[in-house]
């Protein structure tokens, strides 16, 4: 990393289109998903009507909530960075990471009870209930499953970023690395808005 | 030390290791240079062996019934010819080799705006090829779908498909963050006085090909991922026993594939918009038609992916709009070649080779893309289409588009890079051999393809063995002009002349910097005052 060491310029705006950049791509990759989903709701209404009764829009619900209140505590962390106070900005992103392991917890208890009612993919109950069920359960494990994977990536992001701002890298005049944490963190946030609705709120 | 013919001496980026031995300057260095030729290396290798397997297809059709392998064998060999061609080689190509090399360079930056990143991309281009190629050497045998992986046999054959997708989903994100990379490196590092249209046209076409890169790699990601979940969980997204739908997965897929022909294509053309002025000696015609072009061709691309499936069932008014929209890509096209024919007209052209690889790419470029419209319109489409004549076409745009830019970018900026120059007679004999067995091998598909012989069948009927015959002997005519031409550049890497700074009278700012170039490129990051191709 010699070489990249003798550049000493910083472009904070490039790191920031950067990013941006990349929300772009992860987007699309979640529209690909999108488009399945409409196109089966839309020949399977029916189907779609009943299975997504299934839900549980409480675990659902509490699941947007802390994911909206992690959000607000990661752009605090960076408010709080801005004006050089370290340890509230490590408090800040510690919820946001706490939350985030919350969210987890629920979404394992919730796919817990799903499977232990024969409702994924593949298993011979589902089967005999008919395409539209197969088809929703499928979406329902494959993009909440996508969704979950990328709260883990944007955990450990976070994590990164805790230890820069702990060990002084990332400070009240450098902090684009975090800002860039916390806007994969709002995109995260932003997929699950569009999730929740889709699964646990249209019947 | 090299001594620049100013005399002045300086230490080349070949010489500069940043401190790491060996292979380790290489592999761990985040210099653009190196990292554009440790994608060469990889690249030329993938080829050598795509080239190879493709040789095997054309023996086994040498004659009717079964001569060298069998049809399962032969079902891997095309597919397995067209993943690592596809997306080992011409994907990445010019724009990893190239772009990596002479971006910052033309546009007057020290390095690309995420140099660690860059590194990344290499790292993650290699995860990729190392699972394409598991997918031959384990499991249940090599994959046998084609590389465009259709639902539902994709998941239901017993072949080793699950490294082969994987590994092209991985290759995914190697292309895109270089595609990030670079439009972030265009928009934050052009030298002081550089504006957009005093930019040369390569890096615009690096330009608009990194946000077809961005926005349209995703969408096959996400879809291959739907195939990993097919196979692994049963999820029935394109399985029609389980109400899936097959036709959507040809959509998905295509929606990504057709843009990707233009992340092909559209470097090709930039390479060759800097080849023509060099060589006329005369400023590029139609600058900004050219730009806009490409920037339209990148945008329409988007929107024509339904020609790929004209006959696998679709609303006659989808198809009459897709149809309408492939001849209208054709447009921006066709301007880029009328705009290097104007170049070429009036210009004081010197012919040298990589000019003579530039206008064989018009060439069989042009027969490639007025091919396409045959296959764009709706009637016609119906009788040629899974037949040789589209291998032919597809051959002719991305084999004789992007791989004639491809050698003809390395025989221009070769004596940039090595800072050696290679044997020009053995060159220009290696050039004529590939060109005329080119058009020996895939011209007579174009034949074929019109009388019937549908692709992908290992065997044939008595009535195509002649035109067969012919297309076998060019391949082997292609395969040794192409060894000539390799191992002419191996030998100049090693022992050519030295080259000087501007073998070509090139008036872009990399023939300004030393060959080759030191590590930080400029002495002083140049000041812009003009456009990209003036001569006086």
């Amino acid at each position: 990393m010699e070489h990249a060491v003798t550049h000493t310029h910083r472009d904070d705006t490039a790191s920031k289109i950067g990013m941006w950049l990349f929300l772009f791509t992860e987007m699309f990759l979640f529209v690909g998903l999108f488009l399945v989903y409409s196109i089966y709701r839309f020949r399977n209404p029916e189907a779609f009507h009943q299975a997504a009764e299934e839900l549980s829009t409480f675990i659902g619900t509490l699941n947007t909530v802390i994911l909206l209140i992690s959000s607000m505590t990661v752009a605090m962390s960076i408010t709080s960075i801005q004006k050089g106070d370290k340890k509230l900005t490590l408090i800040l992103l510690g919820i946001t990471i706490f939350l985030a392991l919350f969210f987890l917890v629920n979404k394992y208890f919730e796919w817990g009870a799903k499977i232990e009612h024969g409702l994924y993919p593949g298993s011979s109950y589902l089967k005999e209930l008919g395409h539209g069920d197969i088809l929703f359960f499928g979406l329902y494990f494959f993009m909440t499953g996508l969704h979950a994977f990328h709260i883990i990536v944007g955990m450990i992001l976070l994590g990164f970023v805790y230890h820069r701002v702990a060990t002084g890298r990332v400070h009240s005049t450098d902090f684009a690395f975090l800002e860039n944490g916390g806007l994969y963190w709002h995109l995260v946030d932003l997929i699950w808005i569009f999730l929740f609705p889709l699964f646990y709120l249209i019947t | 030390m090299t001594i620049e013919t100013t005399g002045k001496v300086y230490k080349s980026f070949f010489e500069e290791k940043g401190g790491k031995k060996g292979i380790f300057a290489w592999i761990f260095s985040t210099d653009h240079k190196r990292i554009g030729l440790l994608y060469f290396y990889s690249i030329i290798t993938f080829f050598v062996t795509g080239a190879t397997l493709g040789l095997l297809m054309k023996l086994e059709l040498i004659a009717p019934g079964e001569t060298i392998v069998k049809a399962q064998t032969y079902n891997s060999l095309f597919t397995v010819h067209g993943v690592i061609m596809i997306f080992l080689v011409v994907i990445p190509g010019i724009p990893a080799v190239f772009g990596n090399f002479l971006l910052p360079l033309q546009i007057g930056a020290e390095d690309v705006a995420f140099p660690r990143l860059n590194l990344f991309s290499w790292w993650i281009y290699v995860a990729g090829a190392v699972l394409v190629l598991l997918s031959l050497f384990t499991g249940t045998g090599a994959p046998d779908t084609g590389w465009t992986f259709y639902a539902p046999y994709s998941f239901k054959t017993s072949t080793n498909m699950l490294p082969a997708v994987l590994g092209a989903f991985i290759l995914g994100f190697s292309s895109i963050l270089t595609g990030l990379n670079f439009i972030v490196t265009i928009h934050r590092m052009r030298a002081p006085g550089m504006t957009w249209f005093r930019m040369p046209l390569f890096p615009w076409t690096l330009y608009g090909t990194g946000w077809i890169q961005l926005l349209a790699t995703p969408v096959i990601g996400i879809t291959l991922l739907m195939v990993v979940g097919e196979r692994l969980f049963n999820i029935g997204f394109f399985d029609p026993a389980l109400g899936g739908d097959p036709i959507l997965y040809q959509h998905l897929f295509w929606i990504y594939s057709h843009p990707a022909v233009y992340i092909m294509i559209l470097p090709a053309m930039g390479v060759i918009s800097e080849i023509i002025p060099t060589f006329a000696r005369k400023t590029i015609f139609g600058y900004k038609a050219i730009v806009l072009s490409t920037l339209a061709i990148a945008f329409v691309g988007y929107f024509v992916w339904g020609h790929h499936m004209f006959t696998s069932g679709m609303s006659g008014t989808a198809l009459f709009t897709f149809s309408i929209l492939t001849f209208l890509v054709a447009i921006p096209s066709a301007i880029k070649v009328f705009n290097w024919v104007s170049t070429l007209h009036k210009g004081s052209i010197y012919p040298s080779l990589p000019f003579f690889w530039a206008i064989s790419f018009i060439f069989v470029f042009m027969i490639g893309g007025l091919s396409g419209l045959v296959l764009g319109s709706l009637a016609t489409d119906v009788h040629v289409h899974d037949t040789h004549f589209v291998v032919a076409h597809f051959h002719y745009i991305v084999f004789g588009g992007t791989g004639f830019a491809f050698f003809a970018a390395i025989h221009y900026w070769f004596p940039k890079i090595y800072g050696r120059m290679y044997n020009m007679t053995i060159g220009k004999i290696g050039w004529i051999i590939v060109f005329l067995g080119f058009n020996t091998l895939y011209g007579p598909m174009f034949y074929l393809g019109i009388k019937g012989m549908p692709r992908r069948y290992f065997d044939y009927l008595k009535e195509y063995t002649d035109f067969n015959v012919i297309s076998s002997v060019g391949a082997m005519i292609l395969i040794t002009g192409m060894v000539i031409v390799i191992v002419n550049l191996i030998y100049a890497g090693f022992k050519g002349e030295k080259a000087v700074a501007n073998p070509w009278g090139g008036s872009t700012l990399e023939w300004t910097v030393p060959s080759p170039p030191p590590l930080e490129n400029f002495e002083k990051i140049p000041e812009v005052t003009t456009g990209p191709y003036t001569y006086s």
